[in-house]
């Protein structure tokens, strides 16, 4: 059988590989594609089949290479993706994304009468309560929040 | 662990131990917060107050406690008169003030304000209300009345009445009534009831929780009866309040079931929700409740502030 390659390669940059079907354009949003350089070429797939997953999403950035608290904000929302680092083609570094046991500056509280959200010199700050799945507790009001995607900074 | 020089800003901050020991703290204190003797661990001290919105109880509850020890006060005791009106964060009122004395005292509209202002001082912080969060001296107050009453936290079925979704301090009391063992019983009209979230964890803790709409059946085998006020504002609809009001009063018909040690509870300012002719009952409790703030606040500030070996 003759596989289709449906995204070329990239010489130098980012893969960010099983992402959770139909959540790309999210991901886009983390690295914030506007602020790349213009010689950033991004390419997107959605709905790609996957062996692991059924079915995921990629994300490819070149020249670019994620800043840890993007990483961390990624984990949140699919914390099966995976990235690879891209050196002159080859794949230089891969990793599974962790979630650490504290997230800072990702989230916004949803509590909107939490200190956070008020004009406070302060960042938003989530403890990791569980992990599967995941639930954060907010540090200052101790606010719960199960689902990621509507409260990201 | 000592309590010295520690920030107390949730019920969750302190291990059972701590809390029976400020409990027991407190019951030595009851001479000392009624004038009959004097001792003065905090002379020379200086607690700032920072209350960012009104409180009657809960202020001068404190500023009583920090008086019978022999300490004085700073106090903030209306926002719209600091500078926080020209736009000072909470954060910069919060280090300033830490100049001021040795401990803060906060009340704030926000929740987690507390633990923000914790952060900023480098003195130890006593939350004393953040919004509808914590308010773990109300829960201290509110064991030592039942432990007054009944020499024990263990075993004990207390009913929760009234608006358990939003009421603060109904949370932290359950939180701890679920650490010392005793079992609730959740009395409330199906709009303001235990939020599950709140239920579930009080269950992950191992608590007997149970959920008994009808008052007249929980008041029953109650041996605490904890009120807390309906706020009419929760409801969209006036008639809907009155009914759910009226039937949460509690008076004479309604104890009459009930076993004659029951202590009826409030952390008061009542609306209506317990009658007058309730005062001159034994049940009545919470007058006794609004006392014990005051050696309930002298134990905690005598923790965090006194010398090391008297906070214990």
């Amino acid at each position: 059988m003759v596989r289709e390659l449906k995204i070329t390669p990239i010489k130098n940059g980012t893969v960010i590989d099983h992402i959770t079907s139909g959540l790309a354009l999210e991901v886009l949003r983390i690295i914030n594609v506007q602020s790349l350089d213009r010689d950033s070429t991004v390419s997107v797939a959605i709905r790609v089949r996957s062996g692991k997953l059924g079915w995921k999403d990629i994300v490819k950035v070149e020249n670019m290479e994620l800043s840890p608290r993007k990483v961390n904000a990624i984990a949140l929302i699919t914390p099966q993706a995976t990235i690879s680092i891209i050196r002159d083609f080859k794949v230089q570094e891969k990793r599974s994304v962790d979630l650490p046991d504290r997230i800072v500056g990702i989230l916004r509280c949803p509590n909107s009468n939490c200190i956070t959200n008020q004009p406070e010199p302060v960042e938003s700050e989530f403890d990791v309560v569980q992990r599967r799945p995941v639930v954060l507790a907010c540090a200052y009001c101790e606010r719960r929040v199960e689902s990621f995607l509507n409260h990201l900074a | 662990m000592s309590l010295h020089g520690r920030d107390v800003i949730s019920i969750r901050d302190l291990s059972r131990e701590e809390i029976e020991e400020l409990l027991g703290s407190a019951r030595k204190m009851i001479p000392y917060a009624e004038g009959k003797k004097v001792m003065h661990p905090l002379e020379d001290k200086i607690v700032a107050m920072a209350f960012f919105e009104p409180s009657t109880r809960t202020r001068l509850s404190f500023e009583a406690a920090v008086q019978r020890l022999g300490g004085s006060c700073v106090t903030i005791a209306d926002a719209a008169a600091t500078s926080m009106r020209k736009g000072e964060s909470l954060y910069d009122t919060i280090r300033m003030l830490s100049g001021y004395g040795e401990a803060i005292v906060i009340r704030h509209p926000n929740e987690g304000s507390a633990r923000l202002a914790a952060r900023a001082s480098d003195r130890p912080v006593i939350n004393a209300g953040d919004g509808a969060g914590q308010h773990p001296t109300q829960t201290l107050l509110d064991l030592a009345t039942m432990q007054e009453a009944f020499d024990t936290l263990t075993g004990l079925r207390v009913v929760l009445l009234g608006d358990l979704k939003y009421g603060r301090t109904v949370h932290s009391l359950a939180h701890a009534l679920a650490v010392f063992g005793s079992e609730i019983v959740l009395t409330s009209p199906p709009s303001l009831g235990l939020p599950d979230e709140l239920v579930e964890r009080l269950e992950h803790t191992g608590a007997r929780v149970s959920v008994e709409p009808d008052l007249h059946k929980a008041v029953r085998d109650a041996d605490v009866l904890y009120v807390t006020r309906i706020q009419k504002e929760r409801f969209t609809d006036e008639a809907d309040y009155r009914k759910v009001a009226g039937s949460y009063r509690i008076d004479a018909g309604v104890l009459k079931e009930a076993k004659p040690r029951l202590i009826v509870m409030h952390p008061l300012p009542r609306a209506g929700e317990i009658s007058p002719e309730v005062d001159d009952t034994p049940h009545a409790a919470y007058f006794r409740q609004a006392f014990l703030a005051v050696p309930v606040r002298m134990a905690l500030l005598n923790a965090v502030l006194g010398s090391p070996k008297k906070g214990g």
